[in-house]
């Protein structure tokens, strides 16, 4: 039962509370850059669902049985970084490989995101301490935190993309046309969303 | 030459307020003025010595695996900051947290390794570095300094107005995109007045 509260918690922080691009200030370059169009933004989100949850799985791994085993935690950032690298390349040879209709729409999106520094993020807070329980994350609980957080960017960056196509079509000052715009309808959202903190379990 | 590249990294292809680079660090750091000044530097630390180091030995890096070799040159030095961080000043190591290994995927240190470093010898490499670097700082203590003042009524720690009432909205998440965006519109703003 433990576990399972745990997950709940890690999942609504993740998508709502400590939303990763409008609390954490994570994956911003993507978030700006992919959201100008509705369907590049719902491929974009479902790459970076999906290469989050493999990187999380893939980092607690070699954070657990490698680094801290060796007693190197100190190479995490390199390390993360080259796993990233490489796995996002391997899941490009991969899907063009075995599901070319799925790399067709995804495909594009790959390379943007080794740079993305949401991934890394989400592998180096899964080395950190879970808030939750105060323990370090079990392999299901990062997992978890990966998916989550994957769906959270998704979730943003969708509503953002929805917001940007209409924003098109308004007046908007001159000097504000383009992203500073984009910056303050962002800046609406994450106050919206700052009224998720109310759900906090930080406290309990 | 020097006021020419000063100019040129502060104002004109200023990182952050023109190129619209490393925004993640920009927006989640800036809440005050001290924890802009520490992203500044470490970001500047990394930069100028990855910008050399790469522009060493760019005759040696195969054309086709160049952005890894560079993710991994300025991985090492975060790691090496990272670890200087904690070791000397541990306040700002758990002021910034993850932002100091995300360094690494800030865009405008491997945009400028790419753009620039790659291309040129290691002098003007190291120059840039400096310049880029001092205009992220810049606009970073730009950016902290107005969300420091509104959204706690202080800077640098010390009060600015006695009875102002500061607005917390500032230092969270919503008030770095309300910044940013009112800074860009203002350099907008200038430069249309200028070419009109």
């Amino acid at each position: 039962m433990e576990s399972i509260t745990s997950i709940i918690q890690i999942s609504i922080a993740a998508v709502l509370i400590q939303n990763f691009v409008l609390a954490r200030f994570l994956g911003l370059c993507p978030f700006f850059g992919v959201s100008k169009k509705l369907s590049s933004a719902t491929g974009m989100g479902m790459a970076v669902v999906f290469v989050m949850t493999v990187a999380s799985m893939i980092t607690w791994w070699i954070d657990t049985a490698l680094l801290m085993a060796l007693n190197v935690e100190y190479l995490r950032t390199i390390v993360f970084i080259l796993v990233i690298a490489s796995l996002v390349q391997l899941l490009e040879m991969i899907m063009q490989k075995i599901t070319p209709a799925l790399y067709e729409s995804l495909g594009i999106f790959l390379p943007l995101i080794t740079t993305n520094c949401a991934i890394l993020g989400v592998a180096i807070l899964n080395a950190g301490v879970n808030n939750f329980t105060g323990n370090p994350f079990t392999f299901v609980e990062s997992t978890i935190n990966g998916i989550a957080s994957g769906i959270g960017f998704t979730l943003a960056l969708v509503l953002m993309a929805g917001l940007r196509e209409r924003l098109e079509l308004a007046d908007v000052p001159k000097s504000l046309d383009g992203l500073p715009i984009a910056f303050i309808t962002a800046g609406l959202m994450a106050l919206a969303f700052l009224g998720f903190s109310g759900l906090s379990f930080f406290a309990g | 030459m020097i006021a020419k590249e000063l100019k040129r990294g502060i104002i004109t292809e200023n990182p952050i307020l023109i190129l619209a680079l490393g925004l993640c660090p920009a927006l989640a750091v800036s809440t005050s003025v001290k924890n802009g000044l520490g992203m500044g530097l470490a970001s500047m630390f990394v930069l100028a010595c990855s910008n050399v180091i790469i522009s060493i030995i760019k005759a040696w890096i195969p054309e086709k695996v160049r952005i890894p070799c560079y993710i991994v040159i300025i991985a090492t030095f975060v790691s090496i900051l990272q670890l200087l961080i904690k070791a000397y000043t541990p306040a700002l190591d758990s002021q910034l947290g993850i932002f100091i290994p995300l360094i690494v995927v800030n865009c405008m240190i491997l945009g400028r390794a790419e753009a620039y470093a790659s291309k040129n010898n290691p002098v003007h490499a190291l120059i840039d570095g400096f310049v880029m670097g001092l205009g992220f700082t810049v606009a970073l203590l730009i950016l902290s300094g107005i969300r420091e003042f509104l959204g706690s009524n202080k800077l640098l720690d010390l009060l600015v107005i006695p009875g102002f009432q500061p607005m917390t909205a500032f230092i969270l998440a919503p008030g770095g995109f309300f910044v940013i965006a009112l800074v860009m519109g203002v350099i907008n703003y200038a430069q249309r007045k200028k070419g009109a």
